[in-house]
């Protein structure tokens, strides 16, 4: 297998959009990432994309944008992991290079939740837990499924309401700085606290927005990639893992199984020891759909032990400057949340910050030259860690 | 125990048609302004209604096992791995030579949560609130937690599994009794 290389990124502004269709909102993101790589869509040989797309009027999405943004010469196909879709599609175009099958693939994410009403769109995330045995007669909705993690880590641990605002706190003020974030306001902790609850113990500010946005990666083979630019960024190596689809069914609900081991494989292939990860790292971007999920993945990471996540968040130690810098863009949480283009969001930023062209006081020091990125699907359905690199 | 609203949804479409239908009787299109942006948004004039076809044959002794108020686990008879949900075919050893049995009384609550802000097919519901108990032989289940006081809850506290019917709906369903001490 070659080695690839991102030699493009581009983002639509995450929000509630109401001027673009599906088509369009991904059209702004694939031109900016063919503008920096100095590419066409007609030198790209593969197009993947990450839609979850229940909420939206297109089902092929694949097919509308392929031909819409002109990839004349290219297959393309839409992939699916829930929350995680964007990273397999960064997965999928990556391999397609890796494999020779393709020299240039492009990862696009897109998803437009507003187009259906906001009680429909909780219902459709809700029936993507196990649907008969947790929906039907349950009603169990996403923050509900974190709230159970919350809980139990809860009473664990002796985290409380307290120590998540902090994760929410860090993340609005860094999606402050971030022009492409939903939520561009900074926030107190009392603020968190006095927000309503969405599915006890997790309030309204612990939880990621309903969010419509586009993000694109243009994935070359080395050789092209060096051609192209002196400053490409690596795909160092890539971790996947899967969890039951019941929740009743996992060990316990203090960590997501599929995390952790998705980062040991990415971290063996990049010759990253799992209890000093953070030491590699120079920025992550985890998974934050709610508060309590940043939270366990410091821990499924190896930032802190099991049971220390939330001491990290506590002494602000993810903030730039601290053990490890985490979610610089706002996180799921404050840059927003379109299902199937956060993934392929975390690795525009990961790219972003390996350069050095995050916008002022949200960029990390790089001193390693790597950086991570963890996306979670469901409720720990699906985990995808990929360790990116400038070297 | 409040039954889900299943017509939710509808009056959601319902909404909607009525405010392209005044659209439509003024410029001929179902074309409205987004009411925050303003933008031009074309509202869809097809209704989508599903209603799901679930197969159950090789599942139906838990079915059966409801209507004499039992909740069944089942057991691989070749390798022991118990199941619930229960399934026809080992995930493990792939025989599909499985014992029902039935799953304890009385278990311990793991987690909680109260569902406030609800998906539209419960909307007309109160706030509800849905545990994972564990009981013998590990199994644990996912079940609406019968009660209205999140404060009495506590993670490990003993709760009794009972199979009673829905209010409205009648369906038979399994939940969680909280056993007070």
């Amino acid at each position: 297998m070659g080695r690839v290389a991102i030699v493009g990124v581009g983002l639509s502004k995450f929000g509630r959009s109401t001027d673009m269709n599906i088509k369009e909102l991904a059209f702004v993101a694939i031109k900016a990432a063919l503008n920096e790589a100095g590419l066409t869509a007609r030198d790209v040989d593969f197009l993947s994309v990450g839609s979850f797309g229940l909420w939206q009027s297109e089902a092929l999405p694949a097919v509308v944008v392929s031909e819409y943004c002109g990839f004349e010469n290219a297959g393309t196909a839409r992939v699916e992991a829930a929350c995680a879709s964007g990273s397999a599609a960064v997965y999928t175009a990556a391999n397609a290079v890796a494999s020779g099958q393709a020299k240039v693939a492009v990862a696009l994410g897109v998803e437009r939740m507003s187009e259906s009403p906001q009680e429909v769109v909780v219902e459709m995330l809700g029936r993507s837990g196990n649907f008969f045995w947790e929906f039907e007669n349950y009603g169990l909705t996403f923050p509900g499924y974190y709230a159970l993690y919350a809980t139990e880590y809860f009473s664990k641990y002796g985290a409380s309401e307290e120590d998540l605002a902090e994760v929410a706190v860090k993340n609005h003020y860094y999606g402050s700085l971030n022009p492409y974030a939903q939520f561009q306001k900074i926030i107190t902790k009392e603020d968190v606290l006095k927000s309503k609850y969405v599915a006890w113990p997790l309030k309204l500010l612990d939880c990621s927005p309903i969010t419509d946005g586009a993000a694109a990666v243009v994935i070359a083979a080395e050789d092209v990639a060096k051609s192209l630019t002196d400053s490409p960024v690596w795909i160092k190596s890539m971790g996947v893992a899967a969890g039951s689809s019941n929740l009743s069914r996992r060990k316990d609900f203090t960590g997501l199984e599929a995390s952790l081991k998705a980062a040991k494989m990415a971290y063996k292939a990049a010759g990253i020891e799992y209890e000093r990860a953070a030491k590699y790292l120079d920025v992550a971007l985890v998974h934050d759909c709610f508060t309590i999920a940043e939270i366990l993945a410091y821990e499924d990471l190896g930032f802190a032990r099991r049971g220390e996540g939330f001491i990290l968040a506590k002494e602000q130690q993810t903030y730039v400057g601290g053990i490890i810098p985490v979610n610089l863009d706002g996180g799921l949480k404050a840059k927003g949340h379109p299902i199937g283009a956060t993934g392929v969001a975390m690795a525009v930023e990961a790219v972003k910050q390996l350069q050095r062209r995050a916008e002022p006081g949200r960029q990390a020091d790089i001193r390693n030259g790597t950086a991570l990125t963890h996306n979670v699907g469901g409720t720990g359905h699906y985990a995808y860690v990929f360790v990116y690199s400038s070297s | 125990m409040n039954v889900a609203d299943k017509s939710r949804a509808l009056q959601l479409s319902e909404d909607l048609k009525k405010l392209s239908q005044e659209a439509i009787n003024k410029s001929g299109l179902p074309i409205v302004n987004d009411e925050k942006t303003k933008d031009p948004i074309l509202i869809d004039q097809n209704t989508l209604l599903v209603s799901y076809l679930l197969p159950v044959k090789k599942i139906m002794p838990f079915f059966e096992g409801l209507m004499k108020g039992e909740v069944l686990a089942t057991r691989c008879r070749r390798c022991g791995a118990k199941y619930f949900p229960p399934q026809a075919d080992c995930s493990g050893c792939y025989e599909s030579d499985m014992e029902w049995f039935k799953v304890g009384d009385e278990g311990v609550l793991l987690t909680y949560t109260q569902i406030n802000v609800k998906p539209a097919s419960f909307s007309n519901c109160e706030d509800y609130i849905v545990g994972i108990a564990e009981f013998q032989e590990g199994i644990k289940i996912v079940a609406r937690v019968l009660t209205n006081d999140l404060k009495s809850l506590r993670v490990g506290m003993r709760v009794k599994l009972a199979v009673i019917r829905e209010a409205q709906t009648r369906n038979l369903v399994y939940v969680f009794q909280p056993i007070q001490k």
